[in-house]
């Protein structure tokens, strides 16, 4: 789950990290008084949506040459005059695809005078199974390029769970940064104050992109992005209260309720599959056979009829579905159950595009007798081959 | 011989008495006697379990009583989420030599800090988020549907349950049949990763071959794939096909596996086949085409 900048930033507030002032908005009226409580002179005006590469981004109702998603503000008069011309546009960046996000949100914030721009972010580093520090001198930069460019300026730090930050991690991270006076003495709160909060919140991701250090010699957290696990969202209400689902795609939103893990994509074959691995693996079959795939769905171990059911209307109601193949291979999952589903499914939403069905494994006999004495419309398919084969020829 | 686990396999269950953990202990008791030996539940030590068919096991109040009681030396976990890092410690300090957790959705943090627990431990851990271990004819622990298992010589590895399954039914059709197979699961952080089971049917004289599926997310196959390449070179070599799924998926998205995204510019198919293919794996574009593509790389 991901949560807007200014959330990210209060909540690393709490745990004493050092943040500017700023005030969220969502309606330009706002914008007047929100800059007033800032010292200014400077101001930023950032556009608050679930995606990276908003400084760069374009507005879709804007020329191409108007300015992008963050934009600095020398007077209140000029921060409320970017205000009208963001609020209620479409943003398009690197990160939102072609469609964009609108910009339901505005964060004002004091500005603040740059000496130098670092990169920070927490993160679960599998390969050693510990959250890590990952720390560069490239700060404000694409991360991903730095560490294809020049490796050598990115340091790992990984922390021992049982130990939590030491001083003498402290100073590694220090040392990779180059920081020295207050800087310095800001990061031995500030780095064990950012793992406390990861640690805590059950945090997936923490980037700071760029933390600064400022012309005065202290450290500030200018960009904060935040993503949380979402296993662990059952011990975290106040997280779960972050959530802004209208970043989120409506079907996605839906599939959650029932406890479908699914993605949409861009593709028009419709896809139901139990097991992570063989959803990606059928949506990687229709492609070898030419076709793209319209989403990633995968019902479980233990899906019930009704799951299955729920899960067969979220596919049939996107418009962009000119078929459907259902892949299962039944280890806890019973054949039987699927096809009760599925025909059930049918019988409420009807069906307008081709169904192909390759059941596997627990209950099959049972599960194919189902789907023959139905009378709908199913092909039937032998495997997953035969299954791919199939929706793709009926789908052409 | 088989990797892991065989018929004198000795296993206690944590989360017995719940539905999934009845269902899965009725099953494996069926399963060629799998040796399924107690249940273990805080409050109900002293008490039986029951199963449909009027199976029996004991129920201790802790681990370390079920082992002592029992002699067990393995222990699976269908605990739920919030408390199987418990449960999985709890295993770990009753010294437990084989611990398997099926449970999906574990916090990473609390798996994290299970990781730390089990490098000083006497341990072995596998998963969680994971369908158990297989070898036919003798023990099944977890999750995996015993009836498409044939016994025979080839090695299974996967992060994926049913992609494990695809696998163990296609080399039963192959008339290869299997001498363990292992899931270690989808998570990000994990008790058992590639490198370990690869060692494990590398010495192990029963397995003739191994079919190893990956998918995105990560760099546990990139490691894999350096192991076999280092043991190649002191002449430690098994036939192998391989598998990688997430071609398709689209990049910064959670795949359904809390370890399968493709993030940082890190994790994706291609660098995993490529590092695969260039171990001397034989990758199989299709999940459909895994047994025949380990008959292809056996046939020479």
């Amino acid at each position: 789950m991901n949560i807007h900048e200014y959330q990210a930033k209060e909540l690393l507030k709490g745990f004493g990290a050092p943040v500017a002032k700023g005030v969220a908005i969502t309606s330009a009226d706002e914008a007047e008084a929100a800059a007033r409580q800032l010292p200014g002179p400077l101001y930023v005006v950032k556009s608050q949506i679930h995606a990276g590469g908003r400084g760069k981004g374009k507005f879709k109702e804007l020329g191409p040459d108007a300015k992008g998603g963050v934009r600095l503000a020398k007077s209140v008069e000029e921060a409320v005059s970017h205000v009208r011309e963001m609020l209620g546009n479409t943003l398009v960046t690197a990160q939102t695809g072609e469609a964009g996000k609108q910009v339901n949100r505005l964060y004002i914030e004091d500005g603040a005078d740059i000496d130098r721009e670092l990169y920070l972010s927490l993160l679960v580093d599998r390969s050693v199974g510990r959250v890590a520090f990952v720390v560069s001198t490239e700060g404000g930069m694409d991360i991903e390029a730095v560490a294809h460019d020049t490796p050598e300026k990115i340091v790992t730090v990984a922390i021992d769970p049982l130990t939590g930050v030491t001083e003498a991690d402290v100073a590694r991270i220090s040392d990779a940064y180059g920081l020295d006076g207050a800087a310095r003495e800001d990061g031995k709160s500030l780095f064990p104050a950012l793992y406390k909060a990861f640690v805590e919140k059950d945090m997936s991701l923490l980037e700071v992109n760029p933390l600064i250090v400022m012309t005065d010699g202290h450290l500030r957290v200018l960009d904060a992005k935040v993503s949380f696990d979402g296993n662990a969202l059952f011990r975290h209400e106040d997280v779960k209260a972050l959530r802004d689902t209208t970043e989120e795609d409506a079907k996605e939103i839906e599939a959650s309720k029932y406890d479908l893990a699914y993605v949409a994509l861009d593709g028009d074959i419709g896809c139901m599959v139990n097991g992570a691995g063989l959803a990606m693996a059928t949506m990687d079959i229709i492609k070898l056979y030419g076709k793209e795939p319209a989403n990633f769905l995968d019902v479980g171990g233990g899906a019930s009829k009704e799951k299955v059911t729920a899960a067969f209307k979220i596919i049939t109601a996107d418009p962009n579905v000119k078929g459907i193949l259902v892949n299962i291979f039944g280890g806890i999952m019973r054949c039987d159950v699927i096809a009760e589903g599925v025909v059930a499914a049918v019988k409420d939403v009807g069906l307008t595009v081709p169904l192909v069905v390759r059941l596997e494994g627990t209950n099959v006999e049972k599960g194919k007798a189902i789907l023959n004495e139905s009378g709908l419309a199913i092909t039937a398919a032998d495997d997953l081959d035969d299954a791919a084969k199939k929706i793709v020829a009926a789908v052409g | 011989m088989s990797i892991l686990v065989d018929k004198n396999t000795k296993i206690i269950v944590q989360g017995l008495t719940g539905k999934t953990g009845t269902f899965h202990t009725e099953q494996a008791l069926r399963y060629h006697g799998t040796q399924m030996v107690a249940g273990v539940h805080p409050k109900k030590g002293g008490e039986s379990w029951t199963g449909s068919e009027g199976e029996t096991l004991p129920i201790f109040a802790s681990v370390a009583e079920a082992k002592e009681a029992t002699g067990a030396d393995a222990s699976v976990v269908y605990v739920p989420p919030a408390g199987a890092a418990a449960a999985i410690i709890e295993a770990i300090e009753a010294e437990i030599p084989f611990i398997v957790c099926i449970t999906e959705g574990i916090p990473v943090s609390d798996m994290v800090t299970v990781k730390a627990r089990l490098e000083t431990s006497k341990s072995r851990l596998l998963g969680p988020n994971c369908p158990g271990i297989l070898t036919p004819n003798e023990c099944k622990i977890g999750i995996m549907p015993g009836n498409i298992f044939k016994k025979g010589n080839v090695g299974i590895v996967s992060r994926s349950g049913t992609l494990t399954y695809e696998a163990v039914f296609q080399t039963t059709n192959a008339g290869l049949g299997q001498s363990t197979a292992v899931g270690i699961g989808g998570d990000p952080v994990k008790g058992t990763e590639f490198i370990d089971v690869l060692e494990l049917f590398l010495a192990d004289d029963e397995t003739q071959s191994i079919i190893m599926i990956g998918e995105i997310g990560g760099s546990a196959e990139e490691d894999a794939a350096q192991f076999l390449l280092d043991e190649a070179k002191k002449g430690r070599k098994k036939p192998m096909a391989g598998f990688i799924a997430g071609r398709t998926a689209p990049k910064g998205r959670t795949m359904g596996h809390a370890g399968a995204v493709v993030s940082g510019g890190k994790g994706d198919a291609e660098s995993k086949i490529a590092a695969m293919e260039r171990a001397g794996i034989r990758v199989s574009p299709s999940p459909a085409r895994l047994g025949t593509t380990l008959l292809e790389v056996l046939k020479g």
